[in-house]
């Protein structure tokens, strides 16, 4: 990430450190992860001490320290679903692409993540993909749906080559 | 238009947007709330697009997203006005059906209409849905009718008007006697008078005061703050207003959930639209007040729900909370008075000031007025969002609006109040609900959160769930909450994995006791609640699990054997291949071949189920 990129987003707050847990985020969403050398740049510009920095970092859920693959697993563990058998499908994700929620895949294709509640309880258990809901659930489906996402990676390699 | 300089330029406003429209004129209302949108509700937006840009007659006809209806089992949702015709589960290629036939020739389409499960009756308009028949919609009733996004709308149907009186016809301390008389609690969950506290923010010393919406909807299982935000984010708005004026703030804040995007979109295009109209900045409606609020998105943390934890997270702080000795009313953001409600409280407020306080109390129960808005999730027909007026039944709830439990299964147990709840057994399901008697039984009203649980629950496992969920959010601040809240896990894991020992029980009610006395905020003041009430109710199940080494529900992986039915078996091979571990073998039986009966071998099988779902036959047995 550009230093241009980061002072942007700084900007836009107008470098107001109360506002660190905003620039944070809007830096996650752009990078999916927060860069070392982005978190000291931001320490330097809002005058906030880096150990501060990495203890909101490290204290919200919504920050990851570590580059995330190019497709997020999101697997909802609201209570809703859990009780429709949402822990199944954790199992299942693990077994298929041999990683733990909050681990990436080796070929960074993948990470699998889990949260405390979509609010689509409706539809569980739900697992979202990229922002993308997959409702009703079950431990079979998920071949099948990580077939889509890997057929359109293929798409995505086949068509740059 | 530009700014309204005076509560008359208001109305005329407003009886220009009315005189636009004419209610007898069709109009498409498709439910644009996150659990439609989950169901593929914009693809049915862009097909009516389509169809009616396509049509000779299209032109004369209305389409509007709209806010979250709250039957989202029924997903996508589509109202046909004026007839309010109803109709569920509609997929885009219904889109042409619907406008040639029910729009333009007010003829019904049998196969999008709700029909009851339980006497397959086909049911044609929205009021008539038992799921709506018995709720009582006044805080969430419009959401099915504005689009969220236009603040047009939401005048159309009277918004803002509460405002307006407040401003101009009531002093502060009028409006605060007003909520004070209404008996508003809380409805994040501590259920404390929302009048007393803006009474206390209004007298304590100091210029600079706050008002925060408490949008940091945590609990698992509760999404209604959310749909509030979502689908009538102007409703919010206004109370915090109205309240701004009678505390004396200047400076709002809506802290909410950064998973929410639909939520955080909407309440910043509101508050931008209020700003345009004067009802929002310097010198509101020309009455001289000022007031402006501001977003702040949270980080995921479930504690950031605590008040003081919230505004720690304002300030750009780590979200922990504080000891609350003297009270964020005195000294709360930035060490000055704040007065924190949470988005259904704020919802309340331009109805009571709007239709008065004497009207309000007539709804509820004698300490607990007004309605309240739950999400009815887990094993339960009708899953969605229901208002209803407080001193309901929970029996009404689960089978009146709810419908019962799929499958024909039998209830087991209703949680409420999130992590910081309870379960609430079949026993009690004729508690009338309010603030008071769910406390009395050992549970918590909660934010609205309510979970349905059939004979397939554990509720051993429910309460491991629970304490897994509050270990990984204590913040760790208080040792007796970072430290119980795991212990009591590692208690639990014991018992559902078969290392269980009585003493374990008498363990996990002492370290409850403990975790719940010592530790300053509420978080882990509540944070045994799953522990001791499912003890209190369901000790038996308990002991099943520890002394016979049984899961009842068929629940806890470690007590479960899976076993093939040799008898039943069809030897069609589906098991085997679904088998992840390679644990089942057999023949496949074929015209040429003989088969074997698939079997498990016990010593390879992981529990993962597969072959469970993939027998078409029910030769699987789980014991």
């Amino acid at each position: 990430m550009d230093v241009s990129a980061i002072d942007a987003i700084i900007e836009r707050y107008e470098a107001n450190p109360s506002a660190i847990l905003a620039i944070l985020q809007d830096i996650q969403a752009k990078e999916k992860y927060l860069p070392k050398e982005v978190l000291e740049h931001v320490g330097e510009r809002l005058r906030i001490p880096l150990n501060k920095i990495y203890r909101i970092a490290t204290f919200y859920r919504a920050f990851s320290l570590q580059p995330r693959g190019r497709h997020e697993i999101c697997v909802c563990l609201g209570t809703a679903c859990h009780v429709r058998g949402a822990p199944r499908i954790v199992d299942q994700l693990n077994l298929q692409l041999g990683i733990r929620p909050g681990e990436t895949t080796k070929d960074r294709q993948f990470t699998l993540e889990t949260v405390n509640c979509l609010g689509v309880c409706a539809a569980g258990p739900v697992v979202a993909i990229d922002g993308q809901y997959f409702g009703k659930m079950s431990p079979g489906k998920v071949e099948g749906v990580l077939k889509q996402f890997r057929s359109r990676e293929k798409e995505r390699v086949d068509g740059k080559a | 238009m530009g700014r309204l300089n005076s509560p008359e330029e208001l109305e005329r406003f407003r009886s220009e947007i009315l005189s636009q429209r004419d209610v007898r004129q069709p109009l498409i209302t498709v439910c644009g709330g996150t659990g439609c949108h989950a169901s593929g509700c914009h693809q049915v937006v862009d097909a009516f697009r389509k169809v009616m840009e396509q049509h000779a007659q299209g032109n004369g006809v209305g389409l509007r997203v709209t806010g979250c209806h709250g039957f989202c089992e029924r997903g996508p949702l589509v109202v046909i006005h004026p007839q309010k015709v109803f109709y569920q589960k509609v997929k885009p290629e219904d889109a042409a059906a619907i406008f040639e036939k029910t729009v333009l020739k007010g003829e019904l389409l049998e196969h999008l209409l709700y029909d009851h499960p339980a006497t397959g009756e086909k049911i044609g308009k929205e009021e008539e849905v038992p799921f709506y028949k018995k709720q009582m919609r006044i805080i969430f009733g419009n959401n099915g009718s504005i689009d969220p996004q236009r603040i047009e709308d939401y005048l159309a149907v009277g918004g803002y008007r509460a405002l307006a009186k407040a401003l101009f016809l009531m002093k502060p301390q009028e409006i605060i006697n007003e909520v004070k008389k209404a008996k508003l609690r809380g409805r994040g969950g501590g259920g404390f008078p929302a009048g007393v506290k803006w009474e206390q923010c209004r007298n304590a010393p100091g210029e600079i005061k706050y008002v925060v919406c408490n949008a940091d909807e945590g609990d698992p299982g509760a999404y209604m703050d959310r749909s509030l935000l979502e689908g009538n984010p102007h409703s919010v708005l206004e109370g915090m207003i109205i309240g701004a004026y009678a505390i004396g703030s200047h400076e709002g804040y809506v802290y909410v959930r950064n998973e929410y995007p639909l939520a955080v979109e909407n309440i910043g295009i509101a508050i931008r639209q209020a700003r345009d109209l004067g009802l929002l900045g310097r010198n509101i409606l020309g009455s001289g007040f000022d007031f402006d609020v501001k977003v702040s998105r949270g980080g995921g943390a479930f504690v950031c729900g605590e008040s003081t934890a919230l505004m720690a997270s304002i300030e750009g702080n780590v979200g922990e909370p504080r000891a609350k000795h003297i009270h964020t009313v005195i000294s709360g953001l930035w060490e000055r008075p704040t007065n924190l409600n949470n988005v259904e409280t704020w919802a309340n407020v331009p109805v009571i000031i709007d239709r008065g306080a004497d009207w309000y109390t007539q709804i509820g129960t004698e300490e607990s007025k007004g309605t309240k808005i739950f999400s009815l999730v887990g094993k339960v027909n009708n899953t969605g969002l229901v208002e209803v007026p407080m001193g309901i039944t929970l029996r009404e709830i689960v089978y009146d609006i709810g419908g019962g439990i799929p499958g024909g299964k039998k209830l087991k147990a209703v949680q409420t109040g999130g992590p910081s709840g309870g379960c609430i057994p079949e026993s009690l399901m004729d508690l009338p609900v309010d603030f008071d008697r769910l406390t009395e039984v050992g549970s918590m009203m909660g934010s609205g959160g309510m979970i349905v649980m059939d004979e397939s629950t554990c509720m051993v496992d429910v309460a491991k769930y629970f304490m897994n969920f509050l270990k990984d959010e204590s913040c760790g601040k208080c040792t007796s909450c970072r430290e119980g809240t795991k212990r009591m896990h590692e208690l639990l894991t014991d018992i559902t994995e078969g290392r269980g020992t009585l003493e374990h029980i008498d363990l996990l009610e002492e370290l409850g006791w403990v975790t719940a006395e010592a530790s300053l905020c509420a978080l882990g003041g509540t944070a045994p609640n799953p522990v001791l009430s499912t003890i209190r109710y369901f000790r038996d199940e308990y002991k099943e699990h520890i002394l016979n080494k049984r899961c009842p529900a068929k629940v806890c992986r470690a007590l479960l054997k899976y076993r093939i039915l040799s008898e039943v078996c069809t030897m069609c091979g589906r098991c085997a291949k679904a088998c992840p571990s390679g644990a089942i073998s057999g023949k496949v039986k074929t015209k040429k071949q003989e088969g074997i009966p698939f079997k498990i071998d016990q010593e390879k099988c992981i529990k993962c189920g597969m072959c469970f779902e993939a027998c078409k036959f029910k030769a699987i047995e789980v014991e």
